[in-house]
């Protein structure tokens, strides 16, 4: 089989083919003589072909449709540093993301640890602005049945915060 | 200097609470955590960054295990301590490089060591002497939860604690231990150890240094994957592969004695000669030469209380601590001169080897 003529993370002809083996799966990476020195390839400090394979294929860096609503990252910037913008991302950029995971570990799904008082104390207050939000609409409309029974489930949620 | 009660404090990796033992020399664990709805820590602008800093140091300072810890903010460090602080490995050289707005929080024992805006939000770490991932987990699992009290996780259902980094989504767990494996280097196996590990799915570093020629012999061994299984089954699949090494790195030793045995002790006695009387030390030769003499104490050859004394030593001969117990800037030469005399003298303290009861240490690091 022919080697691809171009490195994988420029465009420059790709002279260095790297194969390594993790987890008796196959990765193969093809570079050009400057970008693994950039990439500290003989550093073994710095280098992780992990980093390397993360780094989104070139085509997706030229979709310029997707970016994070929340921080405004694109797939270029993803490209470029190979790490994400913010956590909003993982949702943004969910159909690069998972064939990458799924590369790189054992599988896509969490298994591990859970924080379970940071989720319950982040549910809450997200519930707590939706009812605030609610609030201030059934005002707007003057449907005060709605907005008084909206005040006491705030108040029942902001009761519970302070508890927690 | 801001760090000194940092070195003249008894720390984890210098005067440790448990004997040092052969072979393993410590143990790691890392949890990246970031906060909900935050830019992470690279992407953030400068304000963002010193914000979740100030957060963050605010909610640290209030848990008790890091009371009487010290806060380091990188921008009040000079070059020398930054240095100092990765040569007791308690910061990364990214945490070091960063363009502000970052820090670490070090508990008193330096068992304990949180990083603020390094590539994640918060990295966690915790620090053991010897061969100790239980202790260690517990340690930077019950932090962990202590934070998450007052702090809101960046977490999902389906992929765990989000990092900056997808090497790190899950568990955001990177586990590591080093190893110090000069049979292993001498028989010339470390290439294959490095190989095998690698399809197991661990990394293999130097501590310093290129691949299978580290510094000293030494060599970090982590987990690479942290998404799909839990902290327990990594740490497992982990632990099981680094009792395969040590009892590789024990045959290894074995076989030196038994085929090679003047090949060996010539090294040692070498060693012991250079370190002994030497007047001109670089810090690679002189880890190399340390690394050798513990060598000498896990084969009976010298009091198994140098052990630690080795190990601090290694810890001080490296440049940056060089340069900071001479309280001046010096020059390399200088440096190596002001090395080989602390060393000389340590050593002058010291028994003579033994080489008349020469044995392979017994069965090691049993208890994980």
């Amino acid at each position: 089989m022919a080697k691809p003529e171009q490195c994988s993370h420029c465009t420059k002809p790709a002279t260095i083919h790297l194969t390594q083996i993790i987890d008796n799966k196959i990765h193969k990476v093809d570079l050009c003589e400057d970008c693994p020195f950039k990439q500290g390839v003989t550093d073994p400090e710095g280098f992780s072909l992990a980093d390397f394979l993360l780094k989104a294929p070139a085509a997706l860096a030229s979709d310029q449709s997707l970016q994070c609503e929340v921080c405004g990252f694109t797939p270029a910037d993803f490209k470029k540093s190979g790490r994400f913008g913010c956590p909003h991302c993982y949702e943004t950029f969910k159909e690069i993301l998972d064939p990458m995971l799924s590369n790189m570990h054992k599988d896509t799904v969490h298994r591990g640890k859970v924080p379970e008082k940071a989720l319950a104390r982040l549910s809450r207050q997200r519930r707590l602005d939706q009812l605030e939000s609610d609030l201030q609409q059934a005002v707007q409309s003057e449907n005060y049945e709605e907005a008084a029974r909206l005040r006491d489930l705030i108040n029942q949620t902001r009761e519970a915060i302070n508890k927690a | 200097m801001l760090i000194t009660p940092l070195i003249e404090a008894k720390a984890e990796l210098t005067d440790g609470g448990l004997a040092p033992e052969p072979i393993v020399l410590s143990t790691r664990i890392r949890l990246a955590r970031n906060l909900a709805d935050e830019a992470f820590p690279g992407w953030a602008d400068a304000t963002q960054r010193s914000d979740l800093l100030d957060r963050c140091v605010e909610s640290l300072s209030s848990l008790a295990v890091l009371k009487d810890g010290v806060f380091l903010d990188v921008s009040d460090l000079t070059d020398l301590e930054k240095q100092v602080l990765v040569e007791r490995r308690l910061v990364s050289r990214e945490l070091i490089e960063s363009e502000g707005g970052s820090g670490v929080y070090v508990s008193p024992s330096q068992r304990l060591a949180i990083m603020v805006n390094e590539e994640d939000h918060l990295r966690i770490q915790g620090l053991h002497s010897g061969f100790n991932f239980r202790k260690t987990w517990d340690d930077v699992d019950s932090l962990d939860n202590q934070i998450e009290e007052h702090l809101n996780y960046a977490f999902s259902d389906t992929y765990g604690y989000l990092t900056a980094c997808p090497t790190n989504v899950g568990t955001g767990m990177r586990a590591s231990a080093m190893l110090h494996l000069p049979g292993l280097v001498m028989r010339g196996h470390m290439e294959k150890v490095v190989r095998m590990v690698n399809q197991l799915g661990l990394a293999v570093r130097g501590s310093t240094g290129e691949g299978s020629e580290a510094t000293g012999s030494i060599f970090q061994i982590s987990n690479q994957q942290t998404l799909g299984e839990s902290e327990e089954q990594i740490l497992k699949r982990l632990i099981g592969i680094l009792h395969a090494i040590i009892e590789q790195e024990s045959n290894a030793r074995g076989l030196m004695l038994e085929k090679q045995p003047s090949l060996v002790l010539d090294k040692i006695g070498r060693a012991y000669g250079i370190l002994r009387n030497g007047h001109l030390l670089s810090s690679a030769e002189a880890v190399n030469l340390l690394s050798l003499m513990r060598l000498a104490v896990d084969f009976g050859m010298w009091p198994a209380e140098n052990r630690a004394l080795i190990d601090r030593l290694a810890m001080e001969v490296q440049p940056g601590h060089v340069q900071c117990t001479a309280h001046s800037d010096i020059a390399p030469e200088e440096r190596d001169r002001i090395r080989a005399t602390r060393i000389r003298e340590q050593f002058a303290s010291f028994p003579d080897l033994d080489f008349s009861n020469i044995q392979l240490m017994p069965n090691p690091n049993q208890k994980n």
